[in-house]
C-alpha cells in the first residue's frame, strides 16, 4: 500500500441555498485502502461523495482523485472512478443485462468487450438468472448488486459507495461486505459512506466521522475507540455490600453507577493489563463476593454517540427526496 | 457469492483522443442512447400511440368529417390537400414526446449514472432527438399509408415526393430540439406535457395545414402565413404535386415555401441545439 492518497478532499465547503451541507471537510484515502465516512443522516456524507465524483461543484476547497482535480479535470476523474449512489441509478425499463451494456458502451468498451464484461459481472453478482428481466421487477438486494456491478464495468481503480447496504437485509448486507473486501484486496481504493458503525468497524482501514458538515474525528476504529471513553467496568456482586463502592473507588476514572439494589456496579475505567485481577483482589480483601466481572471495550456506537453528542439526527438534505433538493439548488 | 474480479486494468478505451476519436465517441454514445430510448418505446408501446393510432384517427376524422364541409378554391380534392397538412399536424403535436421523454429521463436516476461516466454529455440529448426522429419517420409512413388507403395521390416525380418527406422530417427534427429545451426547463413530465400542448396545438392549427388561410381574419392570416408549419405544409404540397391554395398568397414564405421551410428548420435548429446543450449543462450542474 503506497502512501499517495488516491482520494483527497481539502477543506470542501458546499451550500445548497441557505443550507450549509459541508463546512470544510478534509479527508484522504491511500491507494488500496477502504476509507469509511461515518455520520448520521444529513451530516454531509452524500454531498462530499457528489463533489468527489464530479456530480456537484464545491463552493470552495479542492477534491482530487488520483491527483486529478475533480473540477478542472472532471473527465480524467470520470475515467478512473466507479460510483454507486445511495439511490440506485438504474434504468427501470431496461433489463439487468441491457443496463450494464449501456454503461459499458457509454464508457467506451467495444461491443464485444461490453458483452463479455456484462456477462461476467452478471455471473459474479448472481444475477444471471434475472439478467433478461426488466429491472423494475428486481428486489432491493438485486438492484443494489446490479448498481454495484454497473459501477465496476470499467474496472475502476477508485470506487465510491454511498451507503451501499442501507435498506438491505442481513444476508444481502454480509454478501455486500464480502464483495467490498474482495475489491479492496484486489487493489481498489474505496470510499464508503455509512450510518452503521458496525459496517465502518468491519470494513474500513480508516474512519472519518462527519457531523453537520464537519469532520469531528478520524483514525482507525481502534484509535477512535481509544480516543473517546476508554473501557467500562461492570461488576455483579453476590449480595449488596456496604464497602463495595469504596473498595472500587481507586480503580475507576468516573462516577460509579449502582443498580439492582447495590448488586450491580458499573464505571468507566482506563483499560490496562491485569485490571480485572487487581479489582477482584481488592474486593476480595474487602470481603466482597463477586459473581461476575467484565471489562468491556467501547463499541464504535459509544464512540459515535460521545462524538456527536448523541442527539437525534435532524432531518436534512440527505432525507429530502431529490425533487425537493432541486428546489434549493442554485 | 464468489467473485474474483480482475485487478484494476487501464480504464477501458474511453480516453481515445484526437478530433476523430472524439467525434467517434460522440457518435457511438449517441447510438447507444438512441437504442436505449427505442427499448423504452418497445417496453411501453402506448408511448407510440401519438405516431401510430393518432395519425390514422386524425386522417379519417379530418378527411371525412371536416373535409365534407370545406370547399377548396378551383374545386380541388380535399384528400389530396389534407394529407400534407395531416403529416405536419401529427409531426408537430408528437414533438411533445421529446419534451416529455427528456423530462422523464431527468427525473430518474439513470442520468446520475451517465454523469459519472467518461462519455459525451450531450449524447443524452442527441440520443433522444435521434430516437424521436425515428418515431417521426414511423409517423410519416403511417400518415402516407392511411392517405393512400383513402385515395390520396401524389402528382410529382418520386424524387420530389421524397424531398417533400425530407423537408417534413427535417422540420420535425428541428422542432424536437426546441421541445428538448422545453423538457429541460420544465419541472417534470406532466408540466412538460401541458406546456407542450399549449404551444404546439396553436402552432399546428393556426396554419394552412387543415384549411386554406384565405378566409381567416387578417391578423390570424398573417400569423398563419408566417407560421413555420404553414411553410413546411405548403412546401410538401408543392413537392407532392398536391393542391396548394397558399401559393396565391403574397407573403414571402408562401411564395417560396421550400426555402422558407428549410430556413425555418435550420434557424430553429441553430437556436435550440446550442440552447438545449446549455440548459442541460445548467440543469445537471449543482
Amino acid at each position: 500500500m503506497s502512501a499517495v492518497p488516491m482520494i483527497e478532499a481539502d477543506n470542501l465547503v458546499k451550500h445548497y441555498g441557505p443550507t450549509r451541507a459541508l463546512a470544510g471537510v478534509s479527508l484522504a484515502a491511500p491507494a488500496g485502502s477502504i476509507l469509511g465516512v461515518l455520520g448520521p443522516n444529513g451530516a454531509g456524507k452524500t454531498t462530499a461523495v457528489r463533489i468527489l465524483t464530479t456530480l456537484a461543484l464545491p463552493d470552495s476547497g479542492r477534491g482530487r482523485v488520483a491527483g486529478h482535480d475533480v473540477v478542472r479535470a472532471a473527465a480524467a476523474v470520470r475515467r478512473l472512478i466507479g460510483v454507486t449512489a445511495q439511490d440506485a441509478t438504474l434504468d427501470d425499463l431496461l433489463t439487468g443485462r441491457q443496463n450494464l451494456r449501456v454503461v459499458a458502451e457509454l464508457s467506451g468498451l467495444r461491443a464485444s468487450e461490453a458483452r463479455t464484461r456484462t456477462a461476467d459481472l452478471l455471473e459474479r453478482f448472481d444475477l444471471t438468472p434475472a439478467a433478461d428481466r426488466v429491472v423494475k421487477g428486481y428486489s432491493g438486494g438485486m438492484r443494489r448488486r446490479l448498481d454495484l456491478a454497473a459501477s465496476l464495468v470499467t474496472r475502476p481503480s477508485v470506487l465510491f459507495l454511498d451507503e451501499p447496504t442501507t435498506g438491505l437485509d442481513p444476508t444481502s448486507r454480509s454478501r455486500m461486505w464480502d464483495v467490498i473486501r474482495e475489491l479492496a484486496a484486489d487493489g481498489t481504493t474505496i470510499l464508503l459512506t455509512t450510518q452503521y458503525l458496525e459496517e465502518a468497524d468491519r470494513l474500513a482501514d480508516r474512519i472519518v466521522v462527519i457531523d453537520h458538515g464537519l469532520v469531528i474525528a478520524g483514525g482507525s476504529a481502534q484509535e477512535l475507540k481509544a480516543a473517546t471513553g476508554g473501557a467500562r467496568l461492570e461488576i455483579t456482586l453476590s449480595a449488596a455490600h456496604p464497602v463495595a463502592v469504596a473498595a472500587l473507588e481507586p480503580f475507576v476514572s468516573g462516577r460509579i453507577q449502582v443498580r439492582a439494589e447495590g448488586r450491580q456496579l458499573a464505571a468507566p475505567v482506563r483499560s490496562r493489563s491485569g485490571l480485572a485481577n487487581t479489582v477482584i483482589r481488592a474486593l476480595d480483601e474487602a470481603g466482597v463476593l463477586v459473581d461476575d466481572i467484565e471489562v468491556r471495550q467501547p463499541s464504535l456506537d459509544d464512540v459515535f454517540f460521545a462524538l456527536t453528542g448523541g442527539d437525534a439526527p435532524a432531518p436534512s438534505l440527505d432525507d429530502l427526496p431529490r425533487s425537493d433538493l432541486e428546489e434549493v439548488r442554485p | 457469492m464468489t467473485i474474483t474480479l480482475a485487478p484494476p486494468a487501464s480504464p477501458a478505451t474511453a480516453g481515445r483522443t484526437g478530433p476523430v476519436g472524439r467525434l467517434g465517441t460522440c457518435w457511438r454514445n449517441t447510438v447507444v442512447l438512441t437504442r436505449r430510448n427505442l427499448v423504452h418505446i418497445q417496453r411501453e408501446p402506448a408511448q407510440l400511440s401519438d405516431v401510430t393510432i393518432q395519425p390514422v384517427l386524425f386522417t379519417l376524422l379530418f378527411v371525412y368529417v371536416f373535409g365534407a364541409g370545406i370547399v377548396l378554391p378551383h374545386g380541388a380534392n380535399y384528400t389530396d390537400f389534407a394529407i400534407a397538412g395531416l403529416l405536419l399536424l401529427n409531426l408537430t403535436t408528437s414533438a411533445m414526446g421529446t419534451a416529455v421523454g427528456l423530462s422523464t429521463d431527468l427525473s430518474t436516476g439513470a442520468i446520475e449514472r451517465f454523469r459519472t461516466l467518461p462519455m459525451w454529455r450531450a449524447a443524452v440529448l442527441a440520443g433522444r432527438s435521434m430516437a424521436d426522429l425515428l418515431s417521426s419517420a414511423l409517423c410519416t409512413l403511417i400518415v402516407a399509408l392511411t392517405g393512400l388507403a383513402i385515395g390520396w395521390r401524389t402528382h410529382a416525380s418520386p424524387a420530389s415526393v421524397a424531398a417533400g418527406f425530407g423537408v417534413a422530417l427535417l422540420f420535425a427534427y428541428a422542432l424536437s430540439w426546441a421541445c428538448a429545451c422545453l423538457g429541460l426547463v420544465s419541472k417534470g413530465p406532466e408540466s412538460a406535457q401541458s406546456v407542450g400542448l399549449i404551444i404546439l396545438f396553436p402552432l399546428a392549427f393556426v396554419s394552412n395545414a387543415m384549411v386554406p388561410t384565405q378566409h381567416m381574419p387578417d391578423w390570424l392570416q398573417t400569423m398563419a402565413n408566417w407560421n413555420p408549419v404553414s411553410a413546411v405544409t405548403a412546401a410538401c404540397r408543392d413537392l407532392f404535386g398536391n393542391p396548394n391554395p397558399s401559393g396565391s398568397i403574397q407573403a414571402w414564405p408562401m411564395q417560396h415555401p421550400v426555402w422558407a421551410a428549410l430556413a425555418w428548420s435550420l434557424a430553429i435548429l441553430a437556436v435550440s441545439g446550442p440552447l438545449a446543450a446549455r440548459l442541460y449543462r445548467r440543469r445537471t450542474t449543482e
